[in-house]
């Protein structure tokens, strides 16, 4: 029971990391149809810019809070400045163009920082905590708190913010905002930026776990897509539980069953992305859309 | 006095087919102005094309200024509303959400909450139903929100497109009620376009006949009414 | 006031026309000409050429009817896959494992290749059905990058992650062609007969099907073509197609390996059509001369970041052409040839 509970609170840990990714995807996805490739090397530029702050002797917080705020506008930047231009193309050559930002920044990155992994240092102890008679690493615990606080933050704002309502009319319906004085370019904009901003979150808290490589999001993004297939990608709230079910899916599985390994863990996501989408289409919380001819 | 809105020889595409051919109409400040026509006259993009959703050529004139060519979000900022074809609702967001985003683009937001009173008293059944998701309301509880989303941004001129379409008699009347309330009271000018000849005719000061993106006939919407050639082939007597 | 016009009432069911002409001769006789001459160039080249180039575009006539595959199903009938290294995998193992398990000669593999991968296809594109875009898209992402780990599984029949090696056939009928060459002919027979039978197919009622339920599914549904058919089929035709570039490859390569097969393939292909041109054959072409020369030319430029070349080159690609080449192609055509005819037409 007690290596149940240790498993669980793992997952929902990596869990929480996978959430933050496919949060940003499901954003993006849903305010322009666009699925966005880069969004796992997006979030491993900026943990090395981190780690580069770190270098230069800045103190975690305030080099965690500086990155956050680079991913946010350099999120913000590249929808303005290399998104834009092809607003209006066909979808799929957007999703292209968002391949070649992925190879971009990882073959930038690798230039830059070399293809050697390095380690990442956590913010939160390495002493491990005992709650009764169970042990839970206290990254994982922070890891979840941190995700917690984001996610908490960001509902907030679309909740209770004008900007924040702004943003989410613009994804839903861009010619009724316009008619609302709304700049949309603007708000998708903003929609990247904040994208940008979890998946830093994201790096951050991944990078001491799995050590820093300009490679080192790419299972991840293939776990967040995993979640926002099994959240369905029309909802922002089922990104977050499709991340932590994957998590502890994925987690529980590891230990349980004993032929797969680390490798076949892969499949474990592969497995779960059909088995959703065999079972209802569009997702645990996707919405079928209802359209007229 | 120069009319709030002026178009002249405007002119209209969507890709490669050409809808209007160079109109000329005016909305007097103050004054009910209504374009009539059939199916596929050009009425709506007429709209579109004031408010920059298509890609026109020719002068459109607000207040003197010259709009055409600008994007829609800030024409809109000048103080023009539009209730465009099909509601354009927000069905996701809950109705009091709605008329917040109409008011976003309001520089002065003193009074937000007296313009919801407002709004509310005009059309009760919005009040009711201020937490419900507009897409769960009925096509004309739809349509009021329409026309109060655009009220909400304190608009000069009041783009309304085909109101009517689609609604019962008695909601239609009600509506039209209202529009005839604030024209009078707020002094807000309206250019209403409308396959409802009689009732808009009831309506407006001024109309003008649209065809196939011409427009074929104008004058004050009383002579209109009494015309032969249009009451039998639009008022249909 | 003006009086009522009657003869805008009048004139309303008439319908003026502008008389639009057809174009002059030369215009129309142009695309003729140019694919002759593609034609006697592509027979030409292996002569003209050293083998190893005449090696690469084996591999871009067989990245061509890859492509064409995927372009038939994404492009015309508008569901995405990024599934396709898996049947170009399929293709490839099975030409590999009847040549080196039971001895059959490579001609018949490539058939049999096409036709069970046209199976595996069309039953792959039942379920798939109920499945819209980015989830199609996701569900075929996810058998994509299962291959190469099914393929490591069953090491007795694929030889593992060491993959199978083949030898290169010489030219049959002691013709004076060295392997390469004779290559080179093969797929490009290969080539031209399945882009004349894809032509045929797009360009009738299937074709016309296949768009129809692209562009509005229900619609097409409630004019009585039969989407399930439609989209079954296609999924099996399409993956045929990519399975026959693969059995191809598999001869051309003389070795097939798992870690070919991955996802990244899949991606290549996407890419590759949609530079090249969604929903037009010649795309497939210019896709697959893309896809095989522009990743050398990024190294060339750039020893340290090759791939940060070729995103750039991605990224203006779809700048400057985001119909993909062929749609560029067309739209210079279009500009060049309506000049002439809206002079004429414009009062």
């Amino acid at each position: 029971m007690d290596i149940f509970i240790q498993q669980v609170v793992s997952g929902l840990a990596t869990g929480g990391i996978y959430a933050s990714l496919a949060l940003g995807l499901v954003m993006i996805y849903q305010a322009t149809d666009v699925v966005n490739f880069a969004q796992g090397s997006m979030a491993m530029f900026s943990t090395y810019l981190a780690w580069s702050m770190l270098q230069a002797g800045l103190p975690y917080w305030v080099a965690f809070c500086a990155t956050l705020a680079i991913a946010f506008v350099g999120g913000l930047l590249i929808e303005r400045v290399i998104v834009r231009p092809v607003e209006n193309a066909p979808i799929l050559a957007i999703v292209i163009v968002t391949l070649g930002l992925l190879v971009i920044l990882v073959s930038v990155a690798g230039w830059i920082y070399s293809y050697i992994q390095k380690p990442f240092p956590s913010p939160f102890p390495d002493k491990p905590l005992k709650i009764g008679n169970i042990v839970f690493g206290a990254h994982d615990l922070g890891a979840i708190g941190v995700t917690l606080i984001v996610l908490l933050l960001l509902f907030l704002f679309f909740r209770y913010t004008t900007l924040g309502l702004a943003m989410r009319a613009a994804a839903q319906n861009p010619l009724s905002s316009r008619l609302c004085g709304i700049r949309v370019s603007w708000m998708l904009g903003l929609g990247w930026g904040l994208a940008a901003m979890f998946g830093a979150v994201a790096g951050l808290m991944v990078a001491p776990v799995v050590f820093l490589d300009p490679n080192m999001m790419g299972g991840i993004q293939l776990y967040a897509f995993a979640a926002a297939t099994v959240g369905g990608f029309t909802s922002p709230l089922g990104a977050v539980v499709g991340g932590l079910l994957v998590g502890v899916t994925e987690n529980l599985v590891g230990t349980y069953v004993h032929f797969i390994g680390t490798e076949l863990k892969l499949t474990v996501a592969l497995a779960m992305i059909i088995i959703v989408l065999l079972v209802k289409p569009s997702g645990l919380f996707g919405r079928t859309t209802i359209r007229r001819v | 006095m120069p009319a709030l809105l002026e178009a002249r020889d405007l002119q209209a595409q969507y890709a490669w087919t050409k809808v209007l051919h160079g109109l000329s109409f005016a909305v007097e400040t103050g004054g009910i102005t209504t374009i009539l026509g059939a199916n596929g006259a050009g009425k709506t993009t007429t709209l579109r094309a004031v408010c920059g959703m298509v890609k026109t050529a020719g002068e459109v004139r607000f207040d003197g200024q010259r709009i055409d060519g600008k994007a829609t979000e800030d024409i809109v900022r000048l103080g023009i509303a539009h209730a465009p074809e099909g509601r354009g609702t927000f069905v996701d967001l809950s109705v009091e959400e709605n008329l917040r985003l109409g008011a976003y683009a309001r520089r002065d937001t003193s009074n937000l909450a007296g313009d919801y009173e407002r709004v509310y008293q005009y059309f009760p059944v919005l009040a009711e139903r201020r937490r419900q998701q507009a897409g769960t309301l009925s096509g004309g509880e739809q349509q009021m929100l329409a026309v109060s989303r655009a009220l909400m941004s304190r608009p000069r001129l009041l783009l309304l497109d085909e109101p009517s379409l689609g609604l019962a008699p008695l909601i239609v009347r009600e509506i039209f009620r209202i529009v005839r309330t604030i024209n009078r009271d707020d002094g807000v000018s309206v250019l209403l376009v409308e396959q409802n000849a009689s009732l808009a005719l009831d309506l407006a000061d001024h109309a003008y006949l649209l065809e196939t993106g011409r427009v074929v006939m104008s004058g004050p919407a009383a002579d209109l009414k009494k015309d032969d050639a249009i009451r039998r082939s639009y008022l249909g007597y | 006031m003006p009086a009522p016009s009657q003869t805008a009432m009048e004139t309303e069911g008439r319908v003026e026309r502008a008389p639009v002409a057809a174009p002059a001769g030369a215009v129309r006789i142009a695309p003729r000409v140019g694919l002759i001459a593609l034609l006697a160039a592509s027979v030409l080249l292996p002569f003209a050429l050293s083998n190893f180039r005449v090696f690469q575009f084996t591999q871009v006539l067989i990245y061509a009817i890859a492509l064409l595959g995927l372009n038939m199903l994404t492009g015309y009938n508008g569901q995405i896959s990024l599934g396709h290294s898996a049947f170009y995998a399929i293709g490839a193992y099975t030409t590999a494992i009847m040549i080196d398990q039971w001895n059959v000669g490579y001609g018949w593999t490539i058939p049999v290749a096409g036709l069970l991968c046209l199976v595996v296809g069309f039953l792959f594109g039942r379920p798939a059905l109920r499945l819209e875009g980015l989830y199609l898209a996701l569900a075929t992402l996810a058998l994509a990058l299962a291959v190469p780990q099914i393929l490591k599984y069953f090491e007795h029949w694929t030889g593992g992650s060491q993959g199978i090696v083949l030898s290169k056939p010489n030219a049959p009928l002691g013709l004076p062609l060295n392997p390469d060459q004779w290559l080179y002919f093969l797929t490009l027979g290969v080539t031209l007969l399945l882009f004349v039978l894809a032509k045929n197919l797009l360009a009738g009622r299937v074709g016309r099907a296949l768009v129809a339920i692209r562009d509005n599914h229900i619609a097409a549904e409630a004019m009585g073509v039969d989407n399930a058919l439609y989209k079954s089929m296609i999924f099996g035709v399409s993956a045929a197609y990519t399975g026959v570039a693969g059995a191809l490859s598999a001869v051309a390569i003389a070795f097939v390996a798992p870690d070919s097969f991955d996802a990244f393939l899949s991606i290549t292909f996407l890419t590759g059509i949609v530079i090249g041109g969604l929903a037009t054959i010649s795309g497939a072409v210019f896709g697959a001369l893309f896809i095989l020369f522009v990743p050398n030319w990024a190294q060339d430029i750039s020893k340290a970041a090759p791939w940060a070349i070729f995103g750039t080159f991605l990224i203006i690609f779809m700048y400057v052409m985001p119909h993909g080449i062929s749609g560029f192609c067309r739209l210079v055509w279009i500009r060049l040839t309506r000049s002439s005819v809206t002079r004429r037409n414009a009062r």
